[in-house]
């Protein structure tokens, strides 16, 4: 029987999701596809919007190396920042979740730095690695070790940014505990029972239950590397030469700078494609190695 | 925490003693001085003002409407629930560069550039996370609430504010501090949507400030850059039970 009457109950759902539909509307749907439209056109300001066809891909296949240095930065900055950050990220929530004196203290220092992160953390890190007046190289002076340049020198302006991101892994930590804590208490205890020694149930317990929040954080992790900006705009300015051009910062100078619309558009799509493949198959892959008790919503 | 500390120490001296060597580590006597110089040489009072009115226009409106948003989900049942709540969780892969330049010439077009507006307008409708976030909390409220509500004629609405809303504390926390501090610290959002210096938020501000010092004036940018932090510093000192015991309750398993 088809009721051609909406009742309030049928219709109520909606009203509760519709903030966020209509903002997913203005803000995300409609701008994606006007930014795929623009990513086909010449759209400069200076001169009135016209339709190029692949002009701007093509462009930036084989007119632009600075798109393939910006992703080979990124490339070389997750090398470095994914592992060490998750390894070390591992480690200091493996410490915390000892019942050690003064957890909930030093959980706080760890955070805190992961929310202040932004433009003053970056003024503060420049000077840290300044190569005359910064903190890092006066320390290693006193052990008689000259630094190096860091962020005026190509091949230590990356790692100085990799050492920075590292400062940020509070949000990684947190996540960490609050897995760790999760982990049932019985499984320790009968594995203990069973004869398993510290190593044994790390490696057979601990790490098996952490993985669907290892692969949450490398998911972000990934996600988050292709869209740096903050403290490569601030602290290096993508330099010296293009060593620290990241994607976004390429991505900026062509939309702000250049005033190119269109083609930062198609540098828009193209990242997002990249972000894409890359969630895809960690998805897929993620099928091989994280366990997930129980059910799966 | 070094580099905080040293920001700290530093922001406290007079130029001359912060490189002397053997270095000073506590900074006695301590000068102040530092905080209204920096705080007079551009309109910092102005760029605090204006990244507060973001900050808190925009985290109100996300957490209540993530709220709604979050509720509609966790407690009814209608067509298309689970396209639209996966459509939902499909916008956080989305990078927020690709909607950039679209949203930014929208706003050129009814001629919010260099308002606070986009700043803000965009967050009134929630965020994908903060939905997500909320709409796990607020399944594990027991239906049972909801139900002897119902029979005693509360409104769905009055359901979300009376019974969801105060059990959710410590998830609404969280997510309203997520907001904050990613307001607080927005850089890129003021950077293309502001152009004159008084709509700078801190954030531009700040930027603005070492670009016209850069190499110099170490004490005084020390003393910005702390006072920069001091709001966030603060409120997640206040919050910090809450905020990781919000972390911890709403889990991470989707």
């Amino acid at each position: 029987m088809p009721r051609l009457r909406l009742r309030w109950r049928d219709v109520e759902p909606y009203v509760f999701i519709s903030p966020f539909m209509i903002g997913l509307v203005v803000f995300i749907i409609g701008p994606t596809f006007a930014s795929l439209v623009l990513s086909f056109m010449r759209f400069e300001f200076v001169r009135p919007p016209e339709f190029i066809g692949f002009d701007n891909y093509a462009e930036m296949f084989a007119g632009d190396p600075k798109v393939w240095i910006s992703l080979w930065n990124t490339v070389y900055y997750m090398t470095g920042h994914i592992p060490l950050g998750m390894a070390m990220a591992f480690f200091v929530a493996l410490m915390l979740n000892q019942k050690v004196w003064g957890q909930a203290l030093f959980r706080t220092m760890y955070y805190l730095p992961s929310v202040t992160a932004s433009v003053a953390t970056a003024i503060v890190w420049s000077w840290v690695f300044n190569s005359r007046f910064g903190l890092l190289n006066n320390f290693l002076s006193l052990f008689g070790i000259p630094g190096p340049q860091w962020l005026a020198d190509t091949r230590f302006a990356m790692p100085a940014l990799i050492i920075i991101s590292l400062w940020g892994m509070g949000s990684t930590i947190v996540i960490f505990l609050a897995a760790l804590q999760g982990i049932p208490e019985s499984l320790y205890e009968s594995s203990s029972i069973d004869g398993a020694g510290r190593i044994r149930r790390l490696w057979h317990i601990t790490i098996p239950m952490m993985t669907p929040a290892i692969f949450f954080v490398l998911i972000i992790q990934i996600v988050g590397s292709f869209q740096v900006f903050t403290n490569a705009f601030i602290i290096t300015a993508g330099g010296p030469g293009d060593a620290t051009l990241f994607f976004v910062l390429h991505l900026y100078n062509k939309a702000f700078v250049a005033l190119r619309l269109g083609y930062a558009s198609a540098l828009a799509w193209l990242l997002f494609v990249i972000v894409l493949v890359f969630t895809i198959t960690q998805v897929v892959a993620a099928r091989r190695w994280v366990y997930y008790e129980g059910e799966v919503t | 925490m070094v580099p905080f500390l040293w920001m700290v120490r530093s922001s406290l001296m007079r130029p001359q003693d912060i490189f002397s060597v053997p270095a000073i580590i506590v900074p006695w006597p301590v000068h102040l001085e530092n905080y209204p110089d920096f705080w007079n040489s551009l309109p910092f009072g102005r760029f605090f003002a204006n990244t507060a009115i973001v900050t808190f226009t925009a985290t109100i409106g996300l957490t209540l409407s993530s709220a709604l948003v979050a509720f509609g989900f966790a407690r009814f049942r209608f067509r298309g629930r689970g396209f639209l709540f996966l459509l939902v969780l499909a916008t956080m892969m989305l990078p927020k560069h690709v909607t950039l330049l679209p949203t930014f010439l929208l706003f050129r077009s009814i001629g919010w550039i260099d308002t606070l507006l986009p700043l803000i307008v965009p967050s009134l409708f929630g965020s994908a996370f903060s939905v997500f976030l909320l709409r796990q909390f607020f399944l594990t409220l027991p239906l049972e609430l909801d139900e002897a509500a119902r029979i005693d004629g509360a409104s769905s609405f009055r359901i979300f504010w009376q019974i969801a809303v105060p059990l959710s504390k410590p998830a609404i926390a969280t997510v309203a501090l997520f907001a904050f501090i990613g307001h607080w610290n927005e850089f890129l959002d003021p950077l293309i949507y502001l152009s004159s210096m008084e709509n700078f938020t801190v954030a531009l501000g700040l930027r603005f400030f070492v670009s016209q010092y850069s190499g110099t004036f170490w004490e005084l940018m020390m003393a910005a850059s702390t006072a920069a932090m001091l709001p966030i510093v603060i409120v997640f000192f206040f919050t910090q039970r809450t905020f990781i015991r919000g972390v911890a309750l709403t889990g991470i398993k989707g």
